[in-house]
């Protein structure tokens, strides 16, 4: 298979820049360091030559950028899609977040994003390059170069990869993927064969480290109301620090059960989480619950889909059954 | 325990007068009956009621009262609304006093003064101008001019007609923005007013209202020979401790709360426009 | 200077322990390395840093600043505070030691804020040199040596030994009572570490990144910088910079209601979010970009300007490694100085 380079999107925008069919490119800048890859719009091809990149530190998903960057022009955007930001892309079209008619759209294949933080679990601090590859050459300050699996400092929304597979796009770059056979559920199962008060302790441990940066929220594609309750002055929950520890966990679980059912599992609220709290294991649950109860059902997948908890139909599984399922 | 700023005094509201449809003046001593704490002109305070919520309000009261002192507050927010509906006894929370007051002692000594105000933007100046009343003799001409939206939304109307306005060399100018039965008054907006008053360049003045009215009213100063240096105003931003530590009332390196509320219109000049 | 075994780590933690509660970098699960008190089997990170800086020692996420009681038209004000207990914070690195410098000149600044006093007054600082810097450090541009850090005591870890040197009264009273199991030794060790660090320092990728084009007077040269739009426009208005940072000192006053009477507490706030600046009739700063700027500003200019040049940054590196989208205030200080920057 012949692998989609940072050259050939740059020719691939380049063209469609010369075309006149986008005025912009949403794309990846570099850094100070190999992996830290800030989003940007694009205009000339020269400025990406110069610091467009592409690669193993390309993590953002751009989906949810779209809702404000189709706002500034009547022009066309170029955005560039990882197999799962096509899911986040269609539940935004499913929610008419944006007008589609003003993006041009390229799939791209991804075989996994890296986090630098397992990286450094192995070399420590100094990481100077990053060179991406099956085996991924880092040189550090302190102990030269040293080369790592990649598998093994995959980040943990691509080691449960759940799809290769581009669901939405204008053209695609690169072979097509599938649709995988994840198990993304384990952890899950983990939780759930907890006693409650194992879970609670689990829970407690982990959100009692929230520091109500509310980057979680501010990154997720499903949340995108335009006045966050959180972030109403009069809601008396607004953004910022607890008065208490329930407020702590107050927030989390009532962002879980907002974005339920639209949550595409794209692991961004893990990812920036700069306390490392595994909240995509919340949504995973609604996932999980939402299969069990009334069939598999990928939010995103396809656009206008209607979501199992906001159609009804007489088949819809009872509450009373729902808890007796649970239980068993 | 050191003082803590932040932790306020308690006080009791002894008079609330309706000053126009959405303009209250409550009138705050201590529960023993006393005035809080002393202040200078222009300065303010935060004046709060647990659960509701706490904020920054000019003392409207003059410093040479000695028996109390006075907000007047437009219902806005919150705690504003909260205080629209209280009835005196309430107990409310103050602390302060905040902000640096206007130069009342020297600059403005032995000038002609110029105040110009716009709606609740006569709150802050109320304390200042009855403070050169006080001291009437260590002033020069004292000229008002204030305007609001109609009769019934000039603040302090009694005080003005029954006390500014018999006052030896001060002279009041009132305006309201449109015609109104039984108003027999100027008509029209402030800053024309004040142009077609026509002040002579050799007052200090003082401006506070909406910031279009303050705008206008510059350029007609200006027009008229007013250096930048001559005319203060009075600002105001969200703070939350006011004492130039949250924060959130910046503008480039001054804290409102702290810095001003008070500024020259020269000092203004060198700071972001961000307010 | 005196100097204890590595393999006596622990009885000088159980020392200090006994005179006063001793909080230590401890790692956490997920890679969190965190302050944590000192207990027996409680192991000292490895970590550089921690994730969260230190001032939460003297400036908490949350802290209770009083309580009302109300019952009809009457108010009681309950003043909470309590007298603090001593503390003495382990392994404090040379950036955060500095921020509390940064953050004593606005909490003692008159007037006094008295809870973040009372906690400072308490608390004893043990610093510890960086032997292994990571690439994100650019402490050097602040003037920051991460080979001798400030604080009451000064320590550094060689592959053997801790060594510890008091640099004010409180540490020399502290590290006086430790002498029955430290030993006075000279400080070649500690002056080839010196070296090492200084060695690395040279080599780090930030090295030279210089505050030359910030500080006093700055404000009318970048306030209006085209650069602003870009730097911010995919900011996505999280408080995450805020929150790790050692030197953001913004807070929020809150009440919350107990249903047993009001608390009247104080938060950490963001100079990022949307309400910060928001009153019952507008806000000042009403696109992020214009609180975006607020932020850096502060830090760049307005800092130095009300505190004699000094910056409000110690180059920890915090920022770069956590903000979701990589934007963070190295990139703004490239940008906006422009080329010779570079």
């Amino acid at each position: 298979m012949q692998k989609v380079t940072r050259e050939m999107l740059i020719e691939k925008a380049s063209a469609l820049l010369a075309e006149g069919k986008v005025d912009r490119v949403l794309g990846w800048k570099n850094g100070e360091f190999s992996y830290d890859v800030t989003p940007f719009v694009f205009t000339d091809v020269e400025s990406m030559k110069k610091d467009f990149v592409f690669g193993d530190f390309a993590f953002a998903n751009f989906s949810k950028y779209l809702i404000k960057e189709t706002k500034k022009s009547e022009n066309k955007v170029l955005v560039f899609l990882k197999p799962c930001d096509t899911y986040s892309f269609n539940q935004l079209l499913t929610e008419h977040r944006f007008n589609r008619e003003k993006v041009y759209a390229v799939g791209i294949p991804c075989d996994g994003m890296v986090d630098v933080s397992k990286i450094k679990e192995i070399v420590g601090d100094g990481i100077i390059s990053v060179e991406s590859g099956d085996l991924i050459k880092v040189e550090t300050l302190y102990d030269g170069v040293k080369e790592i699996a990649k598998k093994d400092v995959l980040a943990e929304r691509c080691v449960n990869c759940k799809s290769k597979k581009h669901v939405a796009y204008d053209e695609l770059m690169g072979e097509e993927g599938e649709i995988l056979d994840s198990n993304r559920f384990d952890e899950v199962a983990k939780l759930e064969a907890m006693t409650a008060d194992e879970r609670y302790a689990f829970w407690q441990n982990e959100l009692s480290r929230c520091i109500r940066c509310n980057a979680c929220r501010d990154v997720c594609p499903a949340c995108t109301c335009e006045k966050c309750v959180f972030g109403n002055p009069n809601s008396g929950v607004e953004n910022k620090a607890a008065s208490n520890s329930f407020e702590e966990k107050m927030f989390h679980i009532i962002r879980a059960f907002h974005v339920a059912g639209r949550c595409t599992d794209c692991g961004e609220c893990s990812r920036v989480c700069p306390q490392n709290i595994p909240l995509h294991l919340l949504n995973r649950k609604f996932i999980k619950d939402i299969n069990a109860f009334y069939g598999d059902y990928q939010a995103g997948e396809e656009v206008g889909s209607r979501a199992p908890l906001t159609n009804y139909t007489k088949e819809d599984l009872e509450p009373s059954e729902a808890v007796n399922k649970e239980e068993n | 325990m050191t003082n803590e700023t932040l932790i306020p005094k308690l006080g009791v509201i002894t008079d609330i007068r309706i000053d126009t449809p959405d303009i209250k003046t409550f009138r705050v001593v201590s529960p023993e009956g006393k005035k809080l704490f002393d202040h200078r002109p222009g300065q303010c305070a935060m004046v709060s009621i647990p659960g509701v919520g706490e904020a920054m309000f000019s003392i409207t009261s003059s410093p040479t009262n000695t028996e109390y002192m006075e907000f007047s507050i437009k219902k806005c927010g919150c705690l504003t609304t909260w205080l629209h509906q209280a009835e005196v006894g309430q107990n409310v929370t103050v602390r302060g006093p905040y902000g640096n007051p206007f130069p009342v002692d020297d600059v403005f000594a032995g000038k002609d003064l110029l105040f110009v105000a716009g709606g609740v933007g006569l709150a802050p100046l109320r304390s200042v101008i009855n403070y050169c009343r006080h001291y009437r003799d260590r002033y020069g001409k004292i000229d008002i001019v204030y305007g609001s939206r109609s009769k019934d939304d000039l603040l302090d109307y009694q005080e003005i007609i029954n006390e500014w306005s018999t006052d030896s060399g001060v002279n009041v100018h009132l305006t309201i923005d449109r015609e109104q039965e039984g108003w027999d008054g100027h008509v029209g907006f402030v800053p024309t007013y004040v142009k077609e008053l026509g002040f002579e360049p050799n007052k200090t003045a003082v401006l506070c209202g909406p910031p279009i009215m303050i705008k206008f009213t510059l350029q007609g100063l200006s027009e008229l020979g007013f250096n930048r240096e001559q005319v203060y105003t009075t600002l105001e931003l969200r703070m939350k401790c006011g004492v130039g530590k949250c924060g959130r009332c910046n503008v480039g390196n001054k804290y409102v709360c702290k810095d001003g509320p008070v500024f020259r219109m020269d000092q203004l000049d060198e700071l972001p426009d961000e307010y | 200077m005196r100097k204890i075994s590595l393999s006596n780590l622990d009885k000088l933690f159980a020392l200090i322990s006994e005179k006063a509660k001793l909080y230590l970098p401890v790692d956490g699960k997920n890679g969190i390395a965190s302050f944590k008190l000192w207990e027996e089997g409680v192991q000292m990170s490895q970590a550089l840093n921690t994730t969260r800086s230190a001032k939460d020692f003297f400036f908490p996420q949350t802290e209770n600043l009083m309580e009302f009681k109300t019952e009809g038209k009457n108010i009681e004000i309950i003043d909470t505070r309590t007298e603090k207990e001593d503390f003495v914070i382990f392994g404090v690195r040379a950036c955060d030691v500095k921020s509390f410098e940064i953050l004593d000149r606005v909490f003692l600044s008159e007037p006094v804020d008295s809870y973040y006093a009372s906690r400072r007054e308490k608390g004893v600082i043990i610093s510890l040199a960086c032997g292994r810097p990571a690439e994100t450090c650019f402490c050097k541009t602040f003037g920051i040596d991460p080979a001798s850090p400030e604080g009451d005591i000064t320590a550094w870890k060689t592959a053997t030994d801790l060594y510890l040197k008091a640099n004010t009264e409180k540490g020399e009273k502290l590290l006086a009572s430790l002498d029955g199991i430290t030993e006075a030794c000279g400080e070649e060790a500690v002056e080839e570490q010196k070296k090492e660090i200084s060695a690395i320092m040279d080599k780090l990728p930030l090295k030279d990144l210089t505050t030359d084009k910030f500080g006093v007077g700055k404000t009318k040269e970048y306030f209006n910088s085209p650069a602003w739009d870009e730097l911010s426009s995919h900011c996505l208005g999280c408080g995450t910079c805020t929150f790790v940072c050692p030197t953001c000192q913004c807070y929020d006053v809150k009440d919350f209601n107990t249903g047993n009477g009001v608390k009247r507490f104080r938060c950490w706030d963001s100079c990022m979010y949307s309400d910060f600046t928001l009153m019952a009739h507008g806000n000042s700063r009403l696109s992020q970009k214009e609180r975006f700027r607020q932020r850096f500003m502060h830090k760049l200019v307005y800092y130095p300007d009300n505190n004699n040049g000094m910056f409000s940054c110690v180059g920890c590196g915090r920022c770069l490694a956590k903000c979701p989208i990589s934007m963070n205030i190295v990139k703004v200080m490239k940008t906006l100085g422009g080329k010779e920057n570079d």
